[in-house]
């Protein structure tokens, strides 16, 4: 069952087209983000489905109901903001039940529903308080359970932890996913935190200029990826690229670039790799062995540029024949500046890329 | 050499020499009279100067008798204080037929004044909130015209507003004048109010409406609570305003309705008798009262308002 469909959607802003007949299927009790860089389109897709923005053609149904038209309070849903939006002059009570005093909700009923949002968010103490005397880790509590109160199937995230320093961010992080797990609502997370998504989400959908790239749970986007956007833009440090063509030699296919030959043999698609093509190789850092070549195994030397320990691992910036690339090893394994490393790829994992399309293999 | 250097510095800045013996450290030591302290508050010492030196001759002409001011030491402080003028200035002063001196222009001003300064607001801060906020169709047009008008002269449009208040049987009453100065507060208090709304965060005005608010909701629930400061530049705008006054308050209403203003003038420009330089002093800084007043109560407000209505745009 559908909880959120969003068919054909497009809007524009004058001549500009943010968003063009775009389809979007959101289950009953799914968690999906909403993922891209500033500008793709993916707060105003938030917007549109909260009934704030007026679209300019196609149809959104929450719940099997047409709510196109609809006002953002008869729509179903709570939404909560980056910048909390909480208002300043009440109290975080008050802030709670303004909502629900606005539908003339009766007075017991409106102090039992925000004692139990104060209670799984546990901001009972805070309830007398303004929001300017909270942090901003319990104003955003409040603001999610100003969505609370209302009871709703759908709660809309607008960034809602990017105002946060990083240490809130992780630990309400994990909030939100526990309340996920006990509301069991469907949730629809608007983010440009790669963390954030492949975290949190039952399915991601990338965004990129209005359109959605790809729409799948993180396992499948962090490891198959459907195009060079969505590979160089998931992943931290991003996807290491070498642009080359398709060879065949004994019965093995390589990737020849820049001088370099990748044995891509064992890669899923292979079928599709014919000779002379132009492609794309993509390597994960983490999908590079150093000093660890098995026997048989193709083997390239590079030069550690830069190390950057970070603890639990360490990350080695390369020079692999004039070309730059990061991998991922072990925290305790050190390699200064200008030691020379062999590599061995993991191409099973790879991706491969059409050199003109971008699209996957 | 590095001792030498050490010990002028320390004498320049007036600092016992040990202090600076082994390098500078701590806070940096500053001299009170340096050259640029000296331009600073001798330039502002020089304006204020300026600027009170008037008040001061009004204020002690006013407390002096008619004899005194006409040996003529105008800055001299007053031998013998005198509040007779300032009395005869509220009650007493003729203006053509009435004698009851400036009392009744002051009333007649607060009967313009309060009416159109709470009306005027009123309305030009919910015109401001529906053009930041509500965006309809046509609202980037309305505005510019409303703009627009704030940079025709009041010359141009005297005698065509003379002639509709006519029509509407309003002409020469305070009522008359009220629709006038509410009017004319519009282009620039909308615009005042709509920067101000279009500077509260876009997010608060999107929860209020996922919460069921509407409108009018959203005005006095929401918005209206966080634009105290805003409301105080409003208000002192357009009292101080409409307090001074003339032109429309002479040309609007008749004698019996003329503001304080009007009847100040009519009171020092009188022609017959000896000119009552006390009396005029004491009748011009009563009618300047109220908008002093309303600065030194409301100043602090008036100057966080502006900052945070002018800014955004």
């Amino acid at each position: 069952m559908t909880s959120v469909s969003v068919k054909d959607l497009s809007l524009n802003f004058g001549a500009v087209t943010v968003l063009d007949k775009l389809n979007l299927d959101i289950d009953h009790g799914e968690f999906l983000v909403l993922l891209g860089s500033s500008g793709c389109g993916k707060s105003t897709l938030l917007n549109c489905i909260a009934g704030l923005l007026d679209v300019s053609d196609g149809q959104i149904f929450i719940h099997d109901r047409n709510v196109t038209w609809e006002e953002p309070k008869d729509r179903g849903i709570g939404m909560v903001f980056q910048s909390y939006a909480l208002y300043p002059q009440m109290t975080v009570e008050k802030n709670l039940s303004f909502g629900l005093q606005v539908a003339r909700v009766p007075q017991a009923e409106i102090d039992k529903r925000v004692k139990r949002a104060a209670e799984i968010l546990q901001i009972q103490p805070l309830l007398r308080r303004k929001p300017s005397e909270l942090s901003g880790g319990q104003r955003q509590r409040v603001a999610i359970g100003r969505a609370l109160v209302r009871d709703v199937d759908v709660f809309l995230f607008d960034e809602p932890l990017s105002n946060l320093d990083a240490k809130l961010r992780s630990e309400l992080r994990v909030e939100i996913k526990r309340l996920h797990q006990s509301l069991k609502n469907t949730m629809i997370y608007v983010t440009h935190d790669q963390i954030e998504a492949l975290t949190l989400a039952d399915r991601i959908a990338v965004m990129k200029s209005g359109v959605i790239q790809q729409l799948a749970d993180p396992m499948t986007i962090y490891n198959a990826p459907e195009n060079l956007f969505v590979a160089g833009f998931i992943g931290s440090p991003s996807m290491n690229f070498f642009r080359g063509e398709v060879d065949a030699r004994d019965g093995r296919s390589f990737v020849r670039a820049d001088g370099v030959a990748f044995d891509v043999s064992a890669y899923p698609a292979r079928t599709k790799l014919q000779p002379g093509r132009k492609v794309v190789l993509g390597v994960r850092p983490e999908h590079v062995k150093v000093d660890e070549a098995r026997e048989g195994e193709t083997v390239h030397q590079a030069v550690v540029d830069i190390e950057e320990p970070m603890g639990a691992d360490n990350l080695l910036w390369l020079k692999l024949a004039g070309q730059s690339m990061s991998v991922r090893i072990a925290g305790q394994r050190r390699y200064p500046p200008g030691s020379t490393v062999r590599l061995s790829f993991d191409t099973a994992v790879a991706s491969i890329f059409d050199a003109a399309s971008e699209n996957r293999l | 050499m590095d001792n030498i250097a050490t010990k002028d510095t320390a004498a320049a800045y007036g600092v016992a020499p040990g202090r600076l013996k082994s390098g500078p450290r701590g806070a940096k030591p500053r001299r009170r009279l340096s050259r640029r302290n000296i331009i600073v508050y001798g330039t502002l010492i020089v304006v204020s100067l300026y600027y009170l030196l008037p008040l001061y001759v009004m204020i002690v002409t006013s407390l002096k008798g008619m004899p005194e001011i006409r040996v003529g030491n105008i800055f001299a402080p007053p031998l013998e204080i005198t509040f007779e003028p300032w009395v005869k200035a509220w009650a007493e002063a003729c203006t053509g037929l009435n004698c009851d001196g400036l009392s009744r222009g002051f009333w007649n001003s607060v009967r313009i004044t309060v009416p159109s300064v709470v009306i005027s607001i009123a309305v030009a801060s919910i015109n401001g909130y529906a053009l930041a906020n509500w965006r309809f169709k046509g609202a980037d047009l309305f505005f510019t015209i409303l703009i627009i008008g704030a940079f025709i002269p009041y010359q141009v449009m005297i005698y065509p507003i003379v002639i509709v208040l006519r029509e509407m049987g309003v002409y020469g009453t305070l009522t008359g004048l009220v629709i006038v100065h509410t009017i004319f507060g519009m282009p620039i208090l909308t615009l005042l109010f709509r920067n101000y709304f279009a500077g509260l965060p876009e997010e608060l005005f999107k929860a209020a409406r996922v919460d069921g608010a509407g409108f009018w909701t959203i005005y006095f629930k929401i918005m209206l609570p966080m634009s105290l400061p805003i409301f105080v530049v409003a208000m002192i705008l357009q009292v101080t305003g409409i307090w001074n006054d003339f032109l429309f308050g002479v040309v609007f209403t008749r004698p019996e309705y003329y503001p304080m203003t009007v009847q100040l003038n009519n009171i020092v420009n009188s022609v017959q008798g000896v000119k009552e330089y006390n009396v005029n002093m004491a009748a011009t800084i009563l009618t300047g009262l109220v908008p002093l007043t309303v600065y030194f109560v409301s100043g602090r407000l008036f100057v966080r308002g502006i900052a945070a209505g002018a800014v955004k745009g």
